[in-house]
């Protein structure tokens, strides 16, 4: 199954930590996930400072500077996985170093 | 420098410095960048435009000497190639941005400097950074007269134009003029633009010159032909009146030395007669169409004063309904500072007073504050604490005329 694999943090906290590991390969994650086959993907994502939202009503494209919900941790990057079932996506999500100080929503992908 | 090249230099900045940064961020795409080049083609037009003579078409000479100069900081870094192709290919291109471009035609927007204002008003920024970085940007105002006008410490401002910068380089905002539909939604932001230049050439925040004519004057000209450009938007017309109805007063506002002339004292035979009948006309238009924004508001407000023959004869009643209406469509300590005059002026200073005196923490540094609470203890005959808010006022006030005004108001009290 693909999962998605989204990692949060709280941005206001402004933790290097995230940095950090997205600059340090997310300390062997990376390679040991592709190593298994694992991780088929992975992006990270500046901070939602610099998000704009766009948004279509009666016709007319909405624009707004920021992210679509003012939340206190925000999505710092996805990483798109196969594994077995949830418990191997579970298992492989807290390997990676973020999950120790933000945290990580793992979502199936749609396929039907 | 001799008077003739400072006054062309002067005019040159007035007149093309938001089109000569314009064209630099259209070329170069880096909006630090394109001021640092444009602020270097002015330093040296002087030296330049003294040995050799006032160049026939100066915003021409400026445009390529910070063209120049943007290659040449380009050339010297490797990410710069792909740019530096774009800007010589762009050089070839006789008037890039000029008449002969389609931007004109697809914006339906004429005036070129207004066209530049809706193009820097880019909705994914954040409202206000739209409005600070167009009047750093394309009015050259400085981040301290643009933290003034938002009431907010430079610092704050300085670090609200850095992030904005950064949206637009990290999010890739282009810099392009925008088609006709999609100008309404910027319309809020450039009214914005246009109002606050204006206030800074009324008032100018700082230095000796209460007004800076210039600013003034040019923010009307773009306010009319906004006004013309949109008909069907009240707000248009209501910003028009406001600043018809505010300039009609400049020449009472200051007497022969230079010192500040408050409402009440002002000649009002001196009034311009012809701004305050368009501006009223305006502004009863606008009004007709039942949809009353901010700035019609404050254009009605600024035609009760227009209108009285004299301050006794001001429907101060009528003013502090209308800026009990304006605080209720945008909340602001400074409409209920005026508000609070309002009501000091209809009900007497003692109901004035304690509206005054609850704005306390939310205006700090700001000197009109204490000075209307200085005023108001002394209609009172509190000599002795009106004499402290005065000074209190003093220590804050921002220009030489306004400071002479409130040393005068002490010295009568003292």
């Amino acid at each position: 199954m693909k999962y998605i694999l989204m990692l949060a943090s709280d941005e206001a906290g402004k933790d290097e930590s995230a940095e950090a590991v997205a600059m340090a390969g997310c300390g062997g994650w990376t390679e040991e996930m592709e190593g298994r086959g694992v991780l088929q993907a992975s992006i990270g994502l500046r901070p939602a400072d610099d998000a704009t939202t766009v948004r279509v009503r009666d016709g007319e494209v909405l624009l707004t500077d920021g992210p679509f919900a003012e939340t206190k941790d925000q999505i710092g990057g996805v990483s798109l996985i196969e594994c077995a079932d949830l418990a191997e996506a579970a298992e492989v999500a807290a390997k990676h170093p973020w999950a120790a100080f933000g945290q990580i929503e793992v979502r199936p992908v749609w396929e039907p | 420098m001799t008077a003739e090249v400072e006054a062309a230099v002067a005019t040159a900045f007035r007149e093309e410095w938001g089109r000569i940064v314009a064209t630099l961020i259209r070329i170069t795409g880096d909006w630090d960048l394109a001021e640092e080049c444009a602020q270097d083609a002015f330093t040296l037009a002087v030296p330049r435009w003294e040995r050799d003579g006032i160049p026939r078409r100066p915003g021409a000479w400026l445009t390529t000497v910070a063209r120049n100069r943007a290659t040449d900081l380009l050339r010297r870094e490797a990410v710069g190639a792909a740019k530096l192709r774009e800007a010589a290919m762009l050089a070839s291109d006789p008037d890039p941005g000029g008449p002969a471009d389609d931007s004109a035609r697809d914006s339906g927007v004429r005036d070129d400097r207004l066209r530049l204002m809706f193009t820097c008003c880019h909705p994914a920024l954040a409202f206000e950074s739209q409005v600070a970085l167009t009047l750093r940007t394309l009015a050259g105002l400085t981040t301290a007269e643009i933290a003034r006008a938002f009431l907010v410490p430079e610092p704050t401002m300085s670090r609200r134009l850095v992030r904005a910068k950064q949206k637009i380089r990290n999010a890739g905002i282009p810099y392009r003029v925008p088609p006709a539909h999609l100008l309404p939604e910027r319309t809020t932001a450039v009214l914005g633009v246009v109002y606050l230049l204006f206030n800074e050439g009324y008032s100018a925040s700082a230095g000796a010159d209460l007004t800076r004519r210039n600013l003034s004057a040019e923010a009307i000209r773009l306010g009319r032909t906004l006004a013309e450009l949109m008909p069907d938007e009240p707000e248009a017309l209501g910003l028009l009146a406001l600043m018809l109805l505010h300039d009609a007063r400049r020449a009472t506002r200051a007497d022969e030395a230079g010192d500040l002339v408050t409402l009440e004292d002002q000649d009002r035979t001196r009034w311009d007669a012809g701004e305050i009948a368009e501006g009223t006309q305006l502004v009863e238009r606008a009004l007709r169409r039942g949809n009353a924004g901010p700035y019609q508001i404050q254009a009605a407000i600024a035609a009760c004063h227009t209108e009285a023959r004299d301050a006794a004869d001001t429907d101060w009643p009528q003013i502090a309904a209308l800026y009990g209406h304006l605080a209720k469509l945008v909340p602001s300590a400074v409409v209920e500072l005026n508000r609070a005059v309002a009501v000091a002026m209809a009900e007497g200073p003692a109901a004035g007073l304690p509206l005054v005196e609850a704005l306390e923490t939310a205006l700090p540094g700001y000197y009109l504050l204490p000075a209307t609470r200085a005023d108001l203890l002394r209609r009172l005959g509190r000599t002795g604490d009106a004499a402290t808010a005065y000074r209190e006022a003093l220590a804050l006030a921002p220009t030489e005329s306004e400071i002479r005004y409130l040393r005068k108001r002490l010295d009568a009290i003292s």
